[in-house]
């Protein structure tokens, strides 16, 4: 049978199976979908709610911060109780709106929220496949995590408030209700809440890798792979290691709470009664929870720096500087993450030599982070930069990346922590490097494939304001924030006026306080935009940025399948950009070396003779095998 | 405040209608306002405000370091403390020239390379030397980093000299208790979770079957040490985690409920002389908590004072035994003694116990002259 005939008739097929699909009811079709782009909408709109939640706390703690015993009883109808009858916020109420603000940010919004869209939105689109392997795993997987996002969301309204003993809830204090208010149900329902979670991330996981590793369209090899790919693959891995960890570390402490086990707990005495529990470690759990805790940071930031790789080479008008560089670091990174957990424990009393084990892979990450940010660089190096909105995200993250890992040098040596440690240094340190630096990769992710998204432009100048008053009030916010810190200011403190040595810079702490408000009234651009595009945006077209890869080839509003007829073949990487003696400054991946004699490298022809193979292949497409 | 506050928000407000009526001008001629030479709409715009953010980036940073840095790393009193401070400098130092450096290059690139129409740019992938270059630079200066942090650290963990003032530090909610071995021993009796007891002044729980035990001062208020001599700390929580954290020492070190932690230093600045070299008559170095332990976490504030030894010995012979408190605020305590020791144990009983009140001051008086030896 020919070529020509078997495409015709996956052609008929498709068509058929298209209105086979449109059937669907709205339950299906908007709720319960199983279809990959409404599920990375859904993760979205998720990761929006929650964001707007998390920052919002942070805004409530920073008005203490910077202004100590602030009347806040204009605040009374949302807080209730939680603000007392002076009008102060109540501490315990800031404990957990500090652990809340935590979880929050760094599991709903920049790990479901950021890795779960962007996820499920471009790895089917950007390696040509029709869905996820598993649509079904898929959608339990985005539902685990609003089941999960319905309980946490719950212990924010219970008596005895939500969790509060910082987001890594380390025991004692999370595991003894009689030690804090914010152990009780609350913590409970923390646990309850990550259980899911955790269940929601390994269901995406396993899902992200299978379906990179299994429905790559043809030609699609790993070396074609745009590095978001690369960046979500890794991402997967990563989680999938790591997050069961966690898990076990949670289920201990349920046992700890419930079953009177003693993992954690060991010689306490508390509310004048000696426990009975002898023989557990509270550093078992920092082990547990730091060995997912630690490659967490990576799960937040390596999809943010896949995106901006992507979104830099196609706004520079480049090829992204040392693609295969950019990957091995990937690997580094990832690699790297799994055996530097222990440096958040350098003065938890664990064995000093460890510590200096620790110290020294460490600051081996430095390396390929510094390999990162100078491709980066090089990459802007002569390049033709058009400054979208999603460029100027793009770039800012660098900016930040780098401001923040610089510090990070710093607390990673076990000699200089031993100050550094638990003071504002890290919170500036990784809110930068890790906060910020995700949330830039977020929205340049969500400014870039908007118009994919909603069939529609979001407003690129409102973008642009955004992106500079964002940018700014992030560093007004955490760059003096490290003087906070290097004076010696402890986190997580209520106040500071009952120490001499933390009485200076109150004018500081106002400074940030106001720098973090401006920056938060600076996100409703964002959301006006977004929300206002979504419905009236100017209609985009097929390829609004001129960009390479895969997903700009399907129609402007791809449906259920993502391409109408046969998925197309893939025969180079995605980063031909200005390529010497092309007409335009950009080449398709679907365009065949066959086509574009005029700018072929010399080692480029020999893949000319494989072409025509790749065009009789067609093994990953679901429609054909499946009905 | 709050009329600070109130300004503020009308502020925020202004520009919130001013950004939202622009926002509807923007949308309304979304469509002409692109111009023909410009890839996206105030291109030119936005290749100029890196460089106005270069620049204002830079002065900002110089001069908020001037006007901030006075407040930076409190006076070091530890010997250990100015060498990790001079640690810090040397990375931080380091570090800033990698930050100027790699966003002087981003930002400038960003502005320098901004679109011109009709210009391609350069088609470069990859450049293996250039690579292997930026990966062995970073990489040696890690090695020196890691050295010096290696060599700082080995010696800050070491074990302690044999001269060291040896001083328990406990953790509680929400509050610091310091244990010294007394004047007679010189030793940490021993201690038991299981005795602890708020009700009979026994709150670190002070195991009285152990002779060394009896001697045994404490205090809520205080730490005192003496000025040039090492100090041990034995770290130790009874509760929750807490974390000793003396800024000007430039200690700090998690105290963990089940597994005692230790850390020392040498304190080579008394506090009278901090009070004068700092020109503030109410300094104090202060212990503060650091991990996170619950409501009062921000409230653990114990004074230390760095004294010279003859005031330290003044103020421990001043200190009343934790056995004598104990026995003070429950006599038949004593039944919980071992036999045999009872007769020594009731050496430190006060009055109450039925011995003249001498008996206790005769006891701490022997004690500090034969520990002066």
């Amino acid at each position: 049978m020919s070529v020509a005939a078997i495409n015709t008739q996956v052609d008929a097929h498709v068509e058929e199976v298209h209105e086979h699909h449109e059937e669907q009811n709205f339950w299906r079709k908007y709720v319960f979908s199983e279809d990959h782009k409404t599920i990375a909408k859904q993760y979205m709109i998720a990761g929006i709610f929650w964001a707007v939640i998390g920052i919002s706390m942070s805004v409530v703690f920073r008005l203490q911060l910077g202004f100590p015993g602030i009347n806040l009883s204009w605040m009374k109808p949302v807080l209730g109780r939680w603000i007392t009858e002076t009008g102060t916020l109540d501490p315990n109420f800031y404990l957990a709106l500090v652990t809340m603000h935590g979880t929050i940010m760094v599991f709903f919004v920049l790990t479901a929220g950021l890795s779960g869209t962007f996820s499920n939105f471009l790895i089917p689109l950007q390696i040509g496949a029709r869905d996820m392997a598993s649509g079904f795993l898929n959608m339990l997987g985005f539902w685990f995590f609003a089941v999960s996002g319905v309980v946490m969301f719950w212990s924010l309204f219970l008596h005895t408030g939500p969790a509060a003993g910082g987001w890594v809830v380390y025991p004692p204090l999370s595991a003894l209700p009689q030690a804090h208010l914010g152990s009780e149900m609350g913590m409970t329902l923390w646990l309850a809440s990550m259980a899911l979670f955790i269940i929601s991330s390994l269901l995406g996981g396993i899902n992200y890798i299978t379906t990179v590793i299994n429905l790559r369209t043809r030609g699609m090899t790993f070396s074609r792979l745009p590095l978001t790919i690369w960046a979500f693959f890794i991402t997967a891995i990563l989680g999938l290691i790591s997050f069961p960890v966690l898990f076990s570390a949670a289920l201990l402490l349920i046992f700890d709470r419930h079953f009177g086990t003693s993992f954690f707990l060991s010689e306490i005495y508390i509310n004048g009664e000696a426990l009975p529990n002898m023989g557990g470690s509270p550093i078992l759990f920092q082990h547990l929870f730091w060995f997912l805790g630690h490659p967490e940071v990576y799960i937040v930031l390596l999809p943010a720096l896949g995106m901006t790789s992507e979104i830099i080479a196609t706004n520079a008008r480049k090829p992204i500087f040392g693609y295969k560089a950019m990957i091995a670091s990937l690997l580094g990174i990832a690699f790297l993450a799994f055996i530097v957990w222990a440096h958040h424990m350098f003065v938890t009393g664990m064995n000093p030599f460890l510590g200096s084990i620790f110290m020294f892979l460490t600051l081996i990450i430095a390396v390929p982070s510094a390999v990162k940010a100078f491709n980066y660089i090089t990459t802007l190096w002569r390049g033709n930069i058009i400054f979208t909105p999603a460029m100027l995200f793009s770039i800012g993250l660098v900016s930040l990346f780098v401001s923040g890992g610089v510090t990070g040098i710093i607390l990673g040596n076990s000699a200089l922590d031993i100050q550094l440690h638990d003071t504002y240094f890290v919170v500036a340190h990784f809110h930068i490097v890790m906060g910020s630096a995700s949330a830039f990769g977020f929205f340049a992710g969500i400014y870039h494939w908007f118009p994919k998204m909603f069939g529609r432009m979001m407003n690129n100048t409102l973008g642009q304001i955004h992106f500079w008053a964002t940018f700014i009030g992030v560093y007004l916010i955490f760059y003096p924030m490290h003087y906070i810190g290097i004076a010696g200011f402890p986190r997580r403190y209520y106040q500071f006026t009952n120490f001499d040595f933390a009485k200076s810079y109150t004018d500081l702490n106002m400074f940030v306080s106001i720098a973090a408000i401006f920056t938060f009234t600076a996100q409703f651009i964002f959301l006006w935009n977004f929300f206002y595009s979504m419905f009236k945006g100017k209609t985009a077209t097929l390829n609004p940025w001129n960009s390479n890869t895969l997903e700009w080839t399907t129609p402007v509003v791809p449906g259920h399948g993502n391409w109408p007829g046969e998925i197309p073949a893939v025969y180079r990487w995605p980063y031909d950009y200005s390529k010497p003696g092309a007409a335009e400054d950009f080449i398709p991946q679907t365009v065949p070396y066959s086509q574009t004699p005029e700018s072929n490298l010399p080692h480029e022809t020999a893949f000319i003779a494989e072409e025509e193979e790749l065009g009789e292949i067609n093994l990953n497409d679901q429609f054909r095998t499946t009905h | 405040m709050i009329y600070f506050l109130g300004i503020l928000s009308v502020v925020f407000l202004v520009m919130a209608i001013m950004v939202i009526t622009k926002m509807q001008a923007v949308m309304r001629g979304v469509n002409s306002t692109i111009e023909s030479d410009e890839p996206v709409a105030n291109n030119k715009l936005n290749g100029v405000m890196w460089l106005v953010a270069l620049v204002l980036g830079i002065v900002g940073t110089v001069w908020s370091y001037l006007a901030a840095k006075d407040g930076f790393l409190p006076e070091a009193s530890s010997p250990h403390g100015r060498r990790t401070d001079e640690l810090f400098w040397f990375s931080m130092a380091l570090m800033m020239i990698a930050f100027l450096a790699v966003n002087i290059l981003l930002f400038y690139f960003s502005w320098k390379y901004q679109y011109k129409k009709g210009r391609k740019a350069t088609y470069y992938p990859d450049n293996l030397k250039l690579e292997i270059l930026w990966t062995a630079i970073p990489a040696v200066i890690m090695a020196v980093l890691v050295f010096t942090g290696y060599r700082a650290w080995t010696d800050i963990m070491s074990d302690a000299p044999d001269n060291s003032l040896v001083v328990e530090i406990m953790g509680k909610q929400f509050g610091w208790m310091t244990r010294y071995g007394g004047s007679q021993d010189n030793k940490l009796g021993n201690y038991n979770y299981k005795l602890i007891d708020d009700n009979v002044q026994n709150p670190m729980g002070l195991d009285f079957s152990d002779e060394a035990a009896f001697d045994d001062i404490a205090s809520t208020a205080e730490m005192h040490v003496i000025k040039d001599r090492p100090v041990a700390l034995k770290i130790r929580a009874r509760d929750v985690l807490h974390s000793v954290f003396i800024p000007h020492m430039r200690v700090k070190m998690d105290a963990v409920p089940g597994m005692p932690t230790k850390f020392w230093f040498t304190p080579d600045k008394s506090t009278d002389e901090m009070r004068a070299e700092l020109n503030n008559p109410n300094f104090d170095y202060e212990i503060a908590c650091t991990e996170v332990c619950g409501r009062g976490h921000f409230s653990m504030r114990m004074r230390l004072i760095v004294e010279d030894e003859a005031s330290f010995k003044k103020w421990q012979a001043e200190q009343q035994t934790v056995l004598a408190t104990v026995l003070q605020s429950k006599p038949d305590y004593i039944a919980r003694i071992p036999e045999n020791l009872r007769a020594k144990a009731m050496k430190y009983a006060p009055a109450a116990a039925g011995a003249d009140s001498t008996t206790a001051q005769a006891g701490t008086s022997t004690a500090s002259s034969a520990s002066l030896r």
